[in-house]
């Protein structure tokens, strides 16, 4: 049985990765098993699918703990460990990440034994108007990758899974996933069915006694515990200030947050906590003077943020 | 529509309702379920499928209007899930006692507190008693027939009683599976429309319905009625089988056996997790293991000879129940216990196991653990207490949830007292 992780983020085309996947084992003639994996988290949110595809009915159920190949379509994921691309890799599994940083630096960064293929750059994560294309990119190359899927049935399951697309978008997607499955070709079928060994292992069962019902009762005690969750790293794209135009209005980019993280500092000048931004672009749309911009994640994470002038502009104008 | 489709649970749910033709779909959203009432007003604005869709305030309301639409003679069909389940039970209760035939979905989900999305079956338990019908698919492919099945027997003169079809989160709803598609023009055949004799709802013909009685005398009478309909469903439900095997070609029971014939150690499970529990018994089989299972399509009415049939000579039966009624255990294991108790060649040991509760995975390790202590069971005669599957790690993690919670009570070393 072939067993196949997808990791994204919310909104970045995972499950239709899946099914384009799936689709086209099934009309290879697997048997096949798909499905998207979300909790209450919303877009920009790591998330992922699976597909499990095999010559008899599948019986086995639920989240791949030992997946034999892993597709990334956002690398900023790899090394956060709340998005689990990591969870049971070994060295007979396949991790392809979609990313600019080469496979031999990815395997220094990583303690790892899976092989890491880099996957063809064929979209950019950043340009909303190739978003469309990630699912079919990442698809084609994941049928590659297996060996088991031909280029036919590639193009008849993207069709399906983007039927309700226009025929200008679905035949832009069906080139795009046969223009990654032709550049994976060098890695054609190199992700191949763990051998299953049913060697009963440990359970670690114990025998969970009875605990006092203050500790029993699902109570948070911690005060102001919710910072703890760090929502900003559902941001795909971080909003940062041009002070040259913020005239410190001061309340329309800090009422309008629905996550409250606008504050003003000791001058009036607005701030933003980027541990918990989630990045949804409200305060860009709303501020009058234009003085807010979304730079993509990646990039702004590489960048020193703006700090504002002090004490006070006008006089440290010249 | 003969051919095998990729189709989620949810969706396998959709197709159902519009195979048999619903004509009212009063509805309310809840995640897991919302998809399936997207999908039935999709197709119905698209106009491919007829109908009229109506979304209520809350699910109290939408299991009334289901029931009221039931009386008046329309095919009803209606979902929800878990903490909408509860909200509706009073009317649960209430629309079976005005003995009217109907469909609901229940996507499983486990219960608050604490709040969860993902599946155990204390949802669906919750309406054990209610007098609806309860059919627990495994597959997305039993999604569909049992709604096909579920109507028929519902609406059978000998029942006339609402059923629920449940399907697990998650393991179901959002997991696409091949499904073949019953044909639709083969529906009429299996399910006929509903007698217009049976339900009238006409201006010169009126009817009070659902009525107070005083006096336990006419209470209990109509109660024991209802009671005496869903005994007589197992039969009913069997026909339905045998007609719908004639028609579709795939064959159901009230209770699904798997590897049973010279099994020794029996599995008894519901839902998808069973298929986890077919996977083990496959592989402990290739072990030399002589496992089986035998799994409760039907769970009301219950049904016992069934049961009896599949449990009775056997080594061990180890019930894995995915539900915890607190403050007795596993649900499953006690109506097993009391379908096997006195029976002569009873099985030597019944095991009681609770696993699966809020989507928790039921390893193969696990599966074989279960069967080793069967085995040691029934060597001794003596069955070890019901226990919870839960290991070190998971109490570990749990630990540092109370850590950052500062829960009051954790020991110095955070290691609690199990
Ligand atoms: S809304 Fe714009 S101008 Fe007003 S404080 Fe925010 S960034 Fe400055
Ligand atoms: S993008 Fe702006 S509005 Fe949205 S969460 Fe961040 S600061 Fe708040």
């Amino acid at each position: 049985m072939y067993r196949i992780r997808f990791h994204g983020r919310g909104g970045q085309g995972m499950k239709t990765a899946s099914r384009i996947l799936g689709a086209a084992f099934f009309l290879e003639g697997f048997e096949v098993q798909d499905a998207p994996r979300y909790g209450a988290e919303r877009r920009g949110a790591p998330i992922f699918a699976f597909v499990r595809a095999d010559r008899s009915p599948i019986l086995e159920r639920g989240v791949i703990p030992n997946p034999d190949l892993v597709m990334v379509a956002d690398d900023t994921l790899v090394g956060m460990p709340q998005a689990g691309v990591l969870q049971g890799l070994n060295a007979h599994a396949v991790l392809a990440i979609h990313s600019t940083t080469p496979a031999g630096e990815w395997r220094q960064r990583l303690n790892t034994d899976a092989r890491i293929v880099i996957l063809p750059p064929l979209f950019d994560l950043l340009d909303a108007a190739q978003r469309v294309r990630v699912s079919a990119v990442i698809a084609g190359a994941a049928a590659c990758l297996t060996g088991r899927v031909g280029r036919d049935t590639l193009s008849q399951a993207v069709r399906t899974e983007l039927a309700d697309l226009t025929n200008t978008v679905i035949k832009d997607n069906i080139n795009k996933a046969l223009q990654a499955y032709d550049e994976m070709n060098e890695f054609k079928g190199i992700a191949e069915p763990q051998p299953r060994t049913d060697t009963p292992l440990p359970t670690g069962w114990i025998t969970l006694g009875l605990d006092p019902a203050t500790l029993a009762a699902p109570a948070i005690h911690a005060a102001a515990n919710s910072v703890q969750v760090r929502t900003g790293l559902w941001r795909t794209l971080r909003p940062v200030f041009d002070y040259s135009h913020c005239n410190r209005c001061n309340w329309v980019c800090g009422s309008f947050c629905p996550d409250g993280v606008v504050s003003a500092d000791e001058n009036g000048w607005p701030r933003i906590d980027y541990d918990h931004c989630k990045g949804c672009m409200v305060c860009v749309a709303q501020c009058p003077k234009h003085a807010i911009q979304g730079m993509p994640e990646g990039w702004a994470a590489q960048q020193t943020m703006p700090t504002p002038p002090s004490p006070d502009r006008k006089e440290a104008a010249p | 529509m003969t051919q095998r489709t990729l189709i989620t649970g949810n969706g396998a749910a959709a197709w159902g309702a519009r195979l048999a033709g619903a004509e009212y779909m009063p509805v309310f959203p809840i995640t897991p379920q919302t998809e399936i009432i997207e999908t039935l007003g999709d197709w119905i604005g698209k106009g491919e499928m007829g109908g009229r869709m109506v979304t209520l305030e809350s699910e109290h309301s939408m299991i009334t209007a289901a029931g009221a639409g039931a009386a008046t003679g329309v095919r009803v069909f209606t979902a929800t899930s878990s903490q909408g389940l509860l909200y509706g039970m009073e009317m649960l209760y209430t629309v079976a006692g005005w003995r009217v035939p109907l469909v609901l979905v229940n996507v499983s989900r486990g219960l608050s507190a604490p709040i969860t999305l993902e599946p155990d079956h204390n949802d669906i338990l919750a309406a054990r008693d209610s007098g609806c019908l309860q059919i627990h698919a495994a597959t997305c492919q039993e999604v569909v027939d049992a709604i096909l099945i579920a109507y028929r027997v519902a609406e059978d003169a000998r029942v006339r009683l609402p059923a629920i079809v449940n399907l697990d989160g998650f393991y179901l709803s959002f997991t696409r599976e091949p499904v073949w598609l019953p044909d639709a023009s083969k529906v009429a055949q299996f399910l006929p429309d509903m007698d217009p004799d049976e339900f009238a709802f006409r201006a010169d013909k009126p009817v009070s319905a659902a009525v107070a009685v005083l006096g336990g005398g006419p209470y209990s009478y109509f109660r024991y009625q209802t009671h005496l309909a869903a005994l007589g469903a197992v039969e009913v439900f069997e026909e339905a089988c045998v007609e719908y095997d004639r028609v579709f070609g795939r064959s159901y029971a009230p209770v699904m056996a798997h590897r049973l014939d010279d099994a020794e150690i029996v599995f008894v499970m519901m839902g998808s997790f069973a298929t986890k529990a077919m996977d083990a018994v496959d592989r402990l089989r290739a072990q030399g293991v002589k496992a089986g299972l035998a799994r409760p399509l039907l769970l009301r009415p219950w049904p016992q000879d069934a049961i009896r049939k599949a449990l009775t000579g056997r080594k061990a039966v180890v019930v894995v129940d995915q539900n915890l009624s607190m403050g007795f255990g596993g649900v499953l294991r006690g109506e097993v216990a009391s379908a096997l108790y006195g029976q002569a060649d009873a099985p030597g040991a019944l095991l009681g196991y609770v696993g699966g509760l809020g989507g928790r995975d039921i390893t193969f390790a696990e599966f074989a653990e279960m069967a080793r202590e069967a085995e040691t069971a029934a060597a001794g005669g003596e069955a070890p207490p019901t226990r919870l599957l839960y290991t070190q790690a998971e109490l570990r993690e749990v630990r540092n949830l109370q850590t950052l919670a500062h829960a009051q009570g954790l020991t110095p070393g955070g290691e609690g007292r199990s």
